[in-house]
């Protein structure tokens, strides 16, 4: 059976099939080792146009987003709000339209409303990328986490993945719980209280309000960032607390199994949810994520807007 | 003198405890005869068999966004709607801009009202000043202009001495206070429900306690001021207890259910199209079932709409950032009919009552009911008529209606108000 998403859109994790998402992942494989050539530079995407467009600020999703469709030829053009007639007020419909109408290949899209992707989606008719929509799904961060997991440990079936931290308002959590149980993997979530769904999204996914349980024998641990302003609003008291209790440290690092992978979607908040011994540490896969990023986002755009066929 | 006979209906007055088809003529403006072959040659005869005779409909809860906010909806428009939906008798809420916490502006939109409108409107006035929940606006002032309720209706009145002091206020006149019930720290920023759906969805929550502690307080306010509360859309199978635990105590609260809230649930989210974003959100199959319940054994005194009409581009956008409310007028009846009716949850008889004199009963209006000598307002429902709800055909210049689209059986078919023909066949006169 062959399977194309030619013309599909990525809005979330939980509209591919663990067999798409094989597709993903494989593609991405060829993409690394393209990546490590001597020359970075395809024509896959030739007279395509790619659009980012980011009402939140952001380093590596826009900027590995766009080397992705250059590395592959494709001619990337980025808007961001601060810089765009968005600080005129023009409607998430009007700037879509005039986009569109650019007669553009592909949009890849980052917006603080939740559901913004899906919204673009039904609106215009370019191939719409999900580049994080409030905090409801981050997918190329869930493939990424995928692939890298997989690069480190050859396989999905029965590792144990701990994703610690503010997982309320995370959407790259939301985007792990949607695949990587998918995948045959062993989900659990910890986090403070405060900072956990109070309602279950998947009863696969195990949940604990400390973090030694979750790390526990643990393959691979995500820890995701904490915001300033959780801490205003009244979820955790200080950061210094939070450090204390919550914080991967050497010391909790201990109770994972000794090859345990670390992951990070970034920016990290050093001494507050990671000590900066192990986000630098050799477990440490934070950086090899970054370059992974680009491939896996290399393969989604071959995969969305050629199908796959070279 | 104009005359009006309508002809072989089947009529339904629960105001009079009467269900059996008859004859009724109308005549100057006033219901002149109910019986049996009434014969008048003089009169204009609309023959109605095989349909439905009863009061005008009347829906307390309306926002018909006068003044300062006439590109959702004024009383042109929105009494339009009431008219196409079988509603004689509308009210309307005052967090519009300014609010309407002053017995000049209910005044003036009074006289605005005898000017435009199709329907009897009511004008229910802010219980704060600016609907900020700090000082009491000119209660007795407003009550004296006309006023038929108060509320602070899209904001709680979180301090809970100023409740107190407008229930004990309000307490000299038979005025109601009308309770938007949900706490603003539990429900700041949310979006929907806060449930499995939430949380998959990643929108923030609007929990159920928010309104249940909402309730709760407002009833304990009430009982011991010794006056009336009304609870406005109740939605939560917690807040149907409360208030029935309170009415059996003897607390003088009333409440009242959108047929939004009775026939849908926070499944139907679907974060791409805000028309089902509404205050308090719609909940969960328990709370759904709770609400007919409460609605079919009394302890929900009464159906609105909640018509909360916005300008089409202010709902077409991210699912956070749009309004809250869709308009409800020209959808109510027939979704209860469908939804309730046909499926043999609530009988016919039932909704009518909490549509018609139940709220004149509550809010001490001279309406809602098919006596001699009473005004005529009268609402003739085809029951058995199919149709699908286009939002091209509204009369509200609110768009986003989650029952757009839908296939809904039932529909008013002839409002007359005051014996004048407001709409007949679904156009508004």
């Amino acid at each position: 059976m062959s399977i194309s998403l030619k013309g599909r859109d990525c809005l979330g994790l939980s509209d591919f099939s663990p067999e798409e998402i094989r597709l993903i992942l494989d593609t991405a494989k060829d993409m690394k080792k393209f990546l490590r050539g001597d020359v970075k530079k395809s024509d896959l995407l030739r007279g395509k146009s790619i659009i980012t467009l980011f009402y939140e600020p952001s380093t590596r999703t826009r900027t590995s987003f766009e080397l992705a469709g250059k590395y592959l030829g494709a001619d990337v053009v980025n808007i961001t709000a601060g810089t765009s007639s968005i600080v005129k007020g023009e409607s998430l419909r009007d700037t879509l339209y005039t986009v569109s109408a650019m007669d553009v290949d592909a949009i890849v899209m980052r917006h603080k409303a939740e559901g913004a992707a899906a919204y673009a989606a039904k609106v215009v008719k370019p191939v719409i990328i999900n580049a994080g929509d409030g905090a409801h799904a981050h997918p190329s961060q869930g493939l990424l986490n995928l692939f890298t997991i997989e690069e480190h440990k050859g396989k999905f079936e029965g590792l144990k993945v701990a994703v610690i931290g503010d997982i309320l308002h995370s959407r790259v959590a939301r985007s792990d719980i949607a695949a990587m149980t998918k995948m045959g993997i062993e989900l659990h979530i910890a986090g403070p209280k405060t900072l956990l769904p109070r309602f279950s999204t998947d009863d696969k996914v195990i949940v604990h309000d400390r973090i030694e349980e979750a790390v526990e024998n643990a393959d691979v641990i995500e820890v995701l960032r904490i915001q300033l302003e959780r801490m205003k609003g009244g979820l955790f008291p200080t950061t210094r607390e939070y450090a204390r209790i919550f914080g991967l440290n050497t010391e909790r690092l201990k109770l994972a199994k000794n090859d345990v992978l670390i992951l990070h979607p970034g920016p990290m908040n050093k001494g507050w949810e990671i000590s900066n011994e192990v986000a630098y540490s050799l477990n440490s896969a934070i950086q090899t994520e970054v370059e992974n990023g680009v491939a896996v986002r290399m393969a989604l755009y071959k995969l969305l807007l050629t199908g796959g066929e070279v | 003198m104009m005359k009006t006979l309508l002809k072989n209906g089947r009529v339904i007055d629960p105001k009079n405890n009467i269900d059996k088809n008859l004859d009724l003529l109308v005549e100057a403006g006033k219901i002149a005869q109910i019986s049996e072959n009434i014969e008048n040659a003089d009169a204009e005869i609309i023959d109605v068999a095989n349909k439905i005779i009863a009061p005008g409909f009347i829906d307390m809860h309306t926002h018909l966004r006068e003044p300062g906010q006439e590109a959702k909806e004024d009383f042109e428009s929105g009494s339009m709607a009431a008219a196409a939906g079988g509603f004689t008798r509308i009210a309307t809420m005052p967090n519009t801009n300014p609010a309407v916490d002053n017995a000049a502006l209910v005044r003036s939109l009074k006289e605005r009202a005898c000017e435009v409108a199709k329907t009897h409107i009511e004008i229910i006035g802010a219980v704060t000043k600016g609907q900020k929940g700090e000082e009491l606006s000119e209660l007795l002032d407003m009550t004296e202009a006309g006023a038929i309720a108060f509320s602070d209706d899209g904001h709680y009145i979180d301090n809970s001495k100023i409740l107190l002091n407008a229930l004990d206020y309000l307490a000299m006149t038979n005025k109601i206070i009308i309770s938007h019930a949900e706490i603003t720290s539990l429900v700041e920023g949310g979006a929907m429900n806060e449930g499995k759906v939430s949380a998959k969805l990643g929108l923030q929550g609007r929990p159920s306690v928010a309104e249940d502690i909402a309730v709760m307080r407002d009833i304990m306010l009430a009982e011991y001021a010794g006056a009336k509360i009304h609870i406005a859309h109740i939605s939560s199978a917690r807040a149907v207890d409360i208030v029935r635990e309170a009415k059996q105590r003897g607390v003088k609260v009333t409440a009242e259910v959108t047929p939004q809230h009775l026939t849908m649930t926070e499944d139907i989210v679907d974060f791409t199209d805000s028309s089902t974003k509404i205050n308090p959100p719609l909940r969960t199959e328990k709370d759904r079932d709770a609400l007919f319940k409460g609605l079919k054994d009394g302890v929900i005194d009464m159906i609105v709409t909640d018509h909360s009409p916005h300008a089409p581009e202010e709902k077409d956008r991210e699912y956070i950032y749009a309004p809250s409310g869709f308009p409800g007028l020209e959808t109510s009846f027939p979704v209860l009919n469908t939804e309730l009716v046909k499926t043999n949850k609530v009988d016919i008889f039932t909704i009518i009552e909490r549509m018609t004199a139940a709220p004149a009963r509550v809010f001490g209006i001279d309406a809602g009911e098919l006596s001699i000598g009473k005004i005529a307002d009268i609402t003739v429902i085809d029951p058995n008529l199919e149709w699908i709800v286009d939002e091209k055909k509204f009369y509200t210049r609110g768009s986003h209606s989650p029952f757009v689209g839908r296939k809904l059986v039932g529909k008013p078919i002839l409002t007359m108000v005051a014996g004048k023909v407001a709409m007949q066949n679904g156009v508004v006169i």
